[in-house]
This record gives structure tokens, C-alpha cells and sequence, in this order.
């Protein structure tokens, strides 16, 4: 597709997206402001993920996408094929082998390492939004480091409840100053924010680019009695047995029979290549589609 | 056995192509062509290119086309086509006192110089279903009409008289470059000329129901369409290498100023203020709609109250008039979400786990 530059916007664009990325990782969590761009996909769609990505991309670099874990979930698909049609860059749906992966809700079960970039889509970008709807507030709010209220709405969860309220998006602090929206990830993934890759976030909609430096401290809020907890579903994946990773659960018949999977495919791919199978799995290559 | 579901790329493929059978409809049925749509569809090719801030009629047409005849996907296209165009310079500011008026009414004067044309509108039409139109082949009788001369004369803005008296607050010209909202982020208070780039690209359906609030009394602030004009103005551009402003072309615009009732604040006298309202194309309800939200907006530099009213509310008003960004972020809810499903339904069962067992020890205490 020659009619557009590589990886779709142009140099300039790119080079505001990449001042305001480099401009979030002086400062890690604190929300950037950037000119988005309309898209050639819809806003909430991960405008802000795909222009990121298409700040970061160069021609040698190797593609992932994956949204919900899965590689191949219709809008990992059309993200995909829109840095191949556009930049023409090699594609993988192997965790180790990508340079650039994109996500949506999840981070890999494999540890990245110090060659990669984690590109997050974030919806909202404002940690404080369902408490202060506006960002004339909020903004205000993280300049003052005034979190009180975020604190507050916990302990209502933990009195109400017995217990923080919060599954995804699970507010984290970083290296001890600005409380950050982790994206609508599970908080199962929480703990792995402190990583060696760098993790870059956007919200095309939003206009907000925000980042988090390889090895950084990423805090999940909490009290010191009621600690913070990484759930999971209880149980292991039916395909490769494993019990330490995501699960989705499935609804397999009319009846209402589950079982859970694995939520990174490729993550599950590779340990049933490596021989693990799970309850009702089949050696690796003798599915029966 | 469990297979994970696989295909995604198969069924996207499936998906566009039944897409693109839909969008043909039955083949038996002549297609329809851009230049029909362009011309007999101008007022949807109006709307798509206001809210899709590019003024070209026939990619319009294709965006109409192409989308099936939903609007806002229509406005969509044109937005992330646009977005790629590159900017090579600003034009002058549009003279609209020299439109050329196909149409100009004043609600506040009952004759003003250079007149009150009617121009081609439904307003007093009876809305009557005409079946004459569902026979095909009637070109309308156009023998009786004279074509009246557009450009006969500069029509001086109606506003402009009440100005010469001080009875109407003046709104200076300024030199200062506005703005630009597709290139900047959208920062926190706007100037009015940065609410009015975002109220001119703004839903009109939005714009309507917030105008219609202000008429109701929430933040009512008395408008009189003090003039509507609609007609084609001249865009004029310098070019450098020549060192003089040319004529790259004309666009038809609608403007409406309003004349609201205002009787005076701490800080300003009793006056007429004004709300402005400029869009590309014959889009009379959204020019009304924008002069009235424009002015509610306005309440902080006139000193007058908050009122609370979501007009008002520039924050509420100018994060949520976008109806691309909008569609976009309301739609995506059809995407998966079953990893954040999933930690929800974690989080349920173990707060209900906890809430029944707290019940059946209250059942038990209380027995």
C-alpha cells in the first residue's frame, strides 16, 4: 500500500506521538496529552494502542497483537492486518519472537524481556474518572498527589464488601508518585507491570499517552490488612493443565458444563507443544478441527 | 473435546463481503450513482461534510455511498480520510457579508436592507406525503421562476445595525491565529473560538437536544434569530510565492447570529448579547442549535450564574459533541470483554459466598 506512509501516519504525526511517549517515560504514569488522530478504525477500538504502535514501528521490527490473550480474536485480527496492509512489518503470534506487541486486557503469561515494547489500548486513561468526572479536577487531583478520595472509595469496597470491589483496571501507583489506570487488565496481571520491557499506553479517544519504564516500581493499591490479591479462577486449563496462568471460563454445552482455558493461546500452544495436556486435552496436533 | 475457537480471519472476510452484497442491494434495482446522491441528497451530503469537517460534496457522496446511508459512519470515512490530508496554509477568515444569500431571514426585523429571501426551505410546507414524487420523471417547472441575481448586492449583517446603537454587545475582530483542536489536544478551559470549532464538527442531534434544554429553562437565555443566512461564500488564500490572497474556490455556508436578552451582570451593562452559530453546507437546525449552545457556554465572561444546566457545562458539552468519538467508544462494548467478564464474575461469586454465609449466621442468631 504505497498511497500511505509507512505504518499510516505521517512523519510528523508520528514524531508528536513519539515526543509524548518519551515525554511519559521521564515522568511514569503521569498521563501525556497528545493530538490523536481519527483512525481508520473506530475510537474504543484501540486508536490509541495503534497509534502508539505506529509511532514504535520500524520496517526490521516483528508484530504481535492480541486482545483478551487470544491472537486471534476479530479485532486482534483487523489490528494485525492493518500493520501488515500499512507497514508491511513481520507478524508473529509467538510471545519471544515479537519486538512490538500490542494488547487489549492482558498481559502475556511469558516473562518479556528488555527487547520489547508492551503496547497497552486503554479506554480510560483517568484512574479518578468514576469517582470525579471531571478532568479539570482530576488533573488537579494527580498534580497535588491528593488520592485521597481513591483511597476512600477502597475502604467503602472493603466495609461494604469485605473486600476491594475492583477486578480489572485495578489502580496502580508508580515508583511512588502518580496513581495510574493499569487498563482493563485482570488484576491477576497487576504483578507482572514491574517488568523488563517498556510498557507504553494509549488512549486514542482520550488523547492521553502514558508509559512505565522497564524495571519500575508499580504498586497495586491496598491497606496493609487487607493486602492486595492477584485472583484467578480457581482450577487449571482443560487444554494444557496449567493452574498458574488467566483462565477463561467456557460454557461448553446447553446444560451449562464449563470448563477453563487458558486465556493467552499462545501461551497455552507452546506448553501443550512442550507435551503438558490438561483434563480433556489431546496430545499436541491431534485436535480434532 | 473443547476446541478454542479459531476463524477470526475467515469470518472478517465473510463479513465484508456480505457487507458489500447488502450495500448493493437487488441487483435488478440501478445503482445509484455519486452525482445522484451529490445532487439529490444534498442535505445529508451537508450534514456529513459539517460533522465531517472537510467541505467536498462528491467524497460526501462516496462516504454516503459507502456507508450504506448511515450518517455517521458516512462522517466517519470522511474524518480519518481527512486526517491524512497534509495542511499546506490557512485560508482568510470567510467574508459572510458578501455571501451570495440563497436564503436570509431576519426573526428580529421585519424588513432589513438588502431583504429577507426564503430560499429553497420546507418551512412552510405542509408535511404532507407527496405521492407525485414516487412516479419517477418529474423534473419540476422551473418557467415561472425568475433566477434571481445572488450576487446583486453585500447584505450587511443585521447584527451590525443594533451594534451602531450600543445596544448589542460588540465582538471585536482579532488577529490572534484560533486554535486547532484536530491538531492540538483538547485542553481545558476553551476559548470561544475553540468551543466553536468543536461545535461546528458536533453532532447535530446533540446539539439539539442541549439547545432544546436551554429553551425549556435550563440556562434559558432568550434567543432571537436575530439573521440566518445561506449561501456561498468565496475562500481566499495568500500564496506565498505570488505575495497576494487568490480565490481557491467557494463553499456554501449556513451562519445564524442570535440576539438574546440579557439584563445586565456585575461586570457587564444591560445589553443584547450574542450567540454565533457557522457551518459548512444548508444545515439550518445545527447552525440555530450551535448560536444557542454558544451562548449558554458563554455565562462565565458575561458573569452571569452557573445555572447547573448541562449547556452550560462546557467540560459536559465539548467532551461528549464529538459523534465519532462517541459511536466509537459506545460500539466497542460489542467487542470481547470476556477476560474483564471474567474477574467480575470471580469477584461476584466471592462477595455473594461471603454475603450468604453472613445471612445464614444472622438466620441462625436470630432462631
Amino acid at each position: 500500500m504505497s498511497d500511505y506512509n509507512f505504518a499510516y501516519l505521517d512523519e510528523q504525526t508520528k514524531r508528536m506521538i513519539r515526543r509524548a511517549i518519551l515525554k511519559g517515560l521521564a515522568i511514569p504514569g503521569y498521563q501525556v496529552p497528545f493530538a490523536s488522530r481519527e483512525m481508520p478504525m473506530p475510537y474504543g477500538w484501540g486508536t490509541g494502542g495503534v497509534q502508539v504502535t505506529a509511532a514504535c514501528l520500524t520496517p526490521d521490527d516483528t508484530l504481535k497483537v492480541i486482545d483478551q490473550g487470544a491472537d486471534d480474536t476479530t479485532n486482534a485480527v483487523s489490528i494485525r492486518r492493518f500493520f501488515e496492509k500499512t507497514a508491511a512489518v513481520g507478524v508473529t503470534q509467538a510471545t519471544s519472537v515479537a519486538t512490538v506487541i500490542q494488547t487489549r486486557h492482558r498481559i502475556p503469561e511469558e516473562p518479556l524481556n528488555e527487547d520489547q515494547i508492551l503496547v497497552y489500548q486503554v479506554p480510560i486513561p483517568e484512574p479518578l474518572r468514576f469517582l470525579e468526572p471531571r478532568e479539570t479536577e482530576t488533573r488537579k487531583m494527580h498534580a497535588l498527589e491528593e488520592y485521597g478520595l481513591m483511597h476512600v472509595k477502597l475502604f467503602e469496597d472493603i466495609s461494604q464488601h469485605g473486600q476491594i470491589a475492583t477486578a480489572y483496571a485495578y489502580p496502580v501507583k508508580v515508583e511512588g508518585r502518580y496513581v495510574m489506570d493499569p487498563s482493563p487488565i485482570p488484576r491477576f496481571d497487576n504483578p507482572k507491570m514491574e517488568m523488563s520491557a517498556i510498557q507504553l499506553f494509549g488512549a486514542g479517544r482520550e488523547q492521553r499517552i502514558y508509559a512505565i519504564p522497564p524495571y519500575t516500581q508499580v504498586v497495586s493499591l491496598d491497606f496493609d490488612d487487607y493486602p492486595f490479591e492477584a485472583s484467578k479462577a480457581d482450577g487449571a486449563c482443560a487444554l494444557c493443565g496449567a493452574d498458574h496462568t488467566y483462565l477463561d471460563e467456557v460454557i461448553v454445552d446447553d446444560d451449562g458444563g464449563r470448563m477453563f482455558v487458558c486465556s493467552d493461546t499462545d501461551y497455552c500452544e507452546s506448553r501443550r507443544q512442550a507435551g503438558h495436556i490438561g483434563e480433556q486435552g489431546t496430545p499436541y496436533g491431534k485436535d480434532a478441527a | 473435546m473443547y476446541v478454542a475457537v479459531k476463524g477470526g480471519e475467515k469470518a472478517i472476510d465473510a463479513a465484508h463481503d456480505w457487507l458489500g452484497e447488502v450495500r448493493r442491494g437487488d441487483p435488478d434495482i440501478a445503482e445509484l450513482s455519486l452525482a445522484q446522491i451529490r445532487e439529490q441528497m444534498t442535505l445529508a451530503v451537508d450534514r456529513v461534510m459539517s460533522e465531517g469537517s472537510l467541505f467536498d460534496p462528491d467524497l460526501a457522496a462516496l462516504a454516503i455511498k459507502q456507508s450504506r446511508g448511515d450518517l455517521i459512519e458516512a462522517i466517519f470515512l470522511i474524518r480519518a480520510y481527512r486526517t491524512t490530508l497534509p495542511r499546506f496554509g490557512a485560508s482568510h477568515p470567510v467574508e459572510t457579508d458578501t455571501m451570495q444569500c440563497q436564503r436570509r431571514i431576519s426573526a428580529t426585523f421585519k424588513d432589513v436592507p438588502g431583504g429577507q429571501i426564503l430560499g429553497p426551505t420546507f418551512d412552510y410546507t405542509h408535511r404532507l406525503l407527496d405521492f407525485k414524487l414516487a412516479a419517477e420523471g418529474n423534473a419540476p417547472d422551473t418557467s415561472t421562476q425568475d433566477a434571481p441575481d445572488l450576487a446583486a448586492e453585500r447584505k450587511p449583517h443585521v447584527m451590525e445595525f443594533l451594534n451602531k446603537d450600543g445596544l448589542i454587545e460588540s465582538a471585536e475582530a482579532t488577529d490572534e491565529t484560533p486554535p486547532d483542536l484536530t491538531r492540538e489536544p483538547l485542553e481545558l478551559p476553551a476559548n470561544r473560538a475553540l468551543r466553536l470549532q468543536n461545535l461546528t464538527r458536533a453532532d447535530e442531534g446533540f446539539l439539539l437536544g442541549l439547545a432544546y434544554s436551554t429553551q425549556r429553562g435550563y440556562a434559558r437565555n432568550h434567543a432571537f434569530v436575530g439573521e440566518l443566512r445561506i449561501g456561498k461564500v468565496a475562500v481566499e488564500m495568500d500564496i506565498p510565492e505570488l505575495g497576494f490572497s487568490i480565490e481557491i474556490g467557494e463553499m456554501t455556508v449556513t451562519e445564524c447570529e442570535t440576539v438574546n436578552q440579557f439584563k445586565g451582570s456585575k461586570t457587564e451593562p444591560p445589553q443584547f448579547t450574542r450567540g454565533y452559530g457557522l457551518v459548512f453546507g444548508q444545515c439550518e437546525r445545527k447552525a440555530i442549535s450551535m448560536a444557542l449552545v454558544d451562548r449558554a457556554l458563554r455565562w462565565k465572561e458575561l458573569g452571569e450564574d452557573f445555572a447547573g444546566a448541562p449547556a452550560q457545562d462546557e467540560e459536559f458539552v465539548l467532551s461528549h459533541s464529538d459523534n465519532i468519538q462517541a459511536t466509537g467508544f459506545l460500539e466497542h462494548i460489542k467487542l470481547p470483554h470476556y477476560v474483564d467478564f471474567q474477574s467480575e464474575l470471580e469477584l461476584i461469586r466471592s462477595i455473594r459466598t461471603a454475603a450468604t454465609a453472613a445471612l445464614a449466621e444472622t438466620k441462625i442468631a436470630a432462631e
